[in-house]
């Protein structure tokens, strides 16, 4: 089931981040990964969802180089993973903004990092920060800002380092629910803007359904393949419509009910 | 505290204590003890003669010289300490030790090998001053929140960048705090050290005073110095507090 389900992804286009035979076993011999084999399509949002604790944010991690992984390899744009590198940026869940320092410098961070002179970062943050909806707060420090205006810096600065693939760890989980809608709707937005590689762990079925070009659900630890969905969603329509597209709600569901069998 | 309607501002029992000493000090019960004005008389003029201002000088600089060392020693260990376990374990016993260890017994040590001078005063501070500040830094090291360490890693932070941006920032508050009781721990190294070297600053004064049954100059020192501890605290109190906005919204 896992290989057919992996190699299924024949259709789109390229494969930007390729997963191959990745296990990982952690030091107190709890296995969170066991073979695990998936493709992530170029310029598609593809989630990553199943039951809590079931190794997604370990999974994404490995991407990421944050971690290494235990056994298998994992390309990015044809180069192997052995660390973090350009190519990727990460969006924290706790957003991992730093709390001495003003929007504009957290979002200019990445590129302070690589060394850009400051009038430089300054102007490719600014262009973000206001593309994120934040304009106006560029001065303001992380504490002033509500739980989402935070997660929308944290957008910025991945988005400012122009790396080719996004990995969103839970951007949205700390993040109330009213906030979090009006978040996806814009995500949406700057999904069709930017044309880059989203890889997105959530926990949340109507979340992913929405966002999502592909949904890949993962089972119980160690994690597998369980199942792909594509949701077969107009997107044109705006937020209200995919919200009350049949389509949207008939695949919320069936992901639902291959999901209950891993509650207990 | 309200007496009546009378609200009493915080520091007022400071008043009536003042007050009980001066009395006893009238009375003359004791030499030791000679009436607080008097004291006060004699801080006003002791504090612009010459012997005070080289004592204060030369206190000064080795007050200085000692915290510079500790807080530049201290907090670069306390951060490698919070970030190597195996620094952490090297290290750890010996600062727990001196932390806690009767500091005012080695001096005489650091005497015989650094001999009499200003260099033995400087050491002892940084002695006494030193393992509060590696402890508190390591502590605030330890507390950052782990997604700010990854964050720093995968937008490619190399080691000195991670150090400099991050983890100094991060730990800001703690350090703060142990190096705002390294400085109060280094006021009594100094005077420590000068009392027992006995011949520069303020631990000569002190000598002389007591040798001499000076019992108002004798008070008169202790009250400037007292004040100088309490104003290097609130000055540093201040500061952390400035800094207690982030200690709150890190997690």
């Amino acid at each position: 089931m896992t290989a057919a389900a992996a190699t299924k992804s024949a259709i789109v286009p390229r494969s930007m981040v390729e997963v191959r035979h990745v296990s990982k076993t952690y030091a107190g011999g709890v296995e969170a990964l066991n073979d695990l084999s998936i493709d992530f399509a170029e310029g598609q949002l593809t989630s990553l969802l199943g039951p809590s604790g079931c190794g997604k944010t370990t999974l994404l991690k490995i991407i990421a180089g944050l971690i290494p992984a235990s056994g298998g390899e994992v390309k990015v744009d044809g180069r192997v993973v052995t660390g973090p590198g350009p190519e990727r940026a990460f969006v924290f869940q706790d957003f991992a903004l730093m709390p001495w320092a003003s929007v504009m410098r957290n979002v200019a961070f990445g590129l302070e990092l690589k060394g850009m002179a400051r009038s430089e970062r300054e102007a490719v943050a600014e262009k973000y920060i206001a593309s994120v909806g934040l304009k106006g707060f560029e001065k303001a420090y992380p504490h002033e800002l509500s739980g989402g205006m935070r997660q929308r810096a944290g957008l910025a600065r991945a988005l400012a380092v122009n790396a080719k693939v996004l990995l969103m760890d839970e951007p949205f989980s700390a993040v109330d629910e009213q906030t979090r809608r009006k978040f996806q709707e814009d995500l949406l937005e700057l999904i069709a803007r930017e044309r880059k590689t989203f890889l997105f762990v959530t926990h949340s079925i109507e979340e992913a359904v929405y966002v999502s070009d592909r949904i890949i659900i993962l089972s119980h630890r160690p994690s597998q393949v369980s199942s792909i969905v594509e949701p077969a969603i107009v997107r044109g329509g705006g937020p209200d419509r995919i919200r009350r597209d049949p389509a949207y709600l008939d695949t919320v569901e069936s992901i639902w009910q291959s999901l209950k069998r891993y509650l207990d | 505290m309200t007496i009546g309607k009378f609200r009493l501002p915080i520091m007022s029992s400071l008043l009536i204590w003042a007050i009980v000493w001066e009395i006893a000090g009238r009375t003359g019960a004791s030499f030791i003890i000679p009436p607080l004005s008097r004291i006060f008389a004699r801080i006003i003029e002791i504090v612009p003669t010459a012997a005070f201002g080289d004592a204060l000088w030369i206190t000064g600089k080795a007050f200085i010289l000692g915290n510079l060392i500790a807080i530049g020693v201290g907090v670069p260990l306390g951060v490698l300490m919070g970030r190597s376990i195996l620094a952490d374990r090297i290290f750890l016993p010996w600062v727990n030790m001196f932390l806690s260890a009767p500091l005012s017994a080695l001096v005489p040590v650091i005497m015989v090998v650094f001999g009499a001078g200003q260099t033995t005063i400087v050491l002892t501070v940084v002695l006494f001053a030193i393992w509060i500040v590696v402890l508190d830094a390591r502590a605030g090291v330890r507390n950052i929140t782990p997604s700010l360490v990854e964050m720093a890693r995968s937008f490619g932070a190399n080691r000195f960048q991670a150090f400099s941006k991050i983890f100094i920032w991060a730990a800001l508050p703690e350090i703060l705090a142990g190096v705002r009781l390294g400085l109060i721990r280094a006021v009594k190294g100094v005077v420590i050290g000068q009392l027992l070297v006995s011949i520069v600053g303020f631990g000569r004064l002190f000598e002389i005073y007591s040798s001499r049954f000076l019992m108002e100059h004798f008070w008169a020192l202790l009250f400037v110095l007292f004040a100088f501890a309490f104003a290097i605290n609130e000055t540093l109190a201040w500061l952390e507090r400035r800094f207690e906005y982030f200690a709150a919204s890190r997690n």
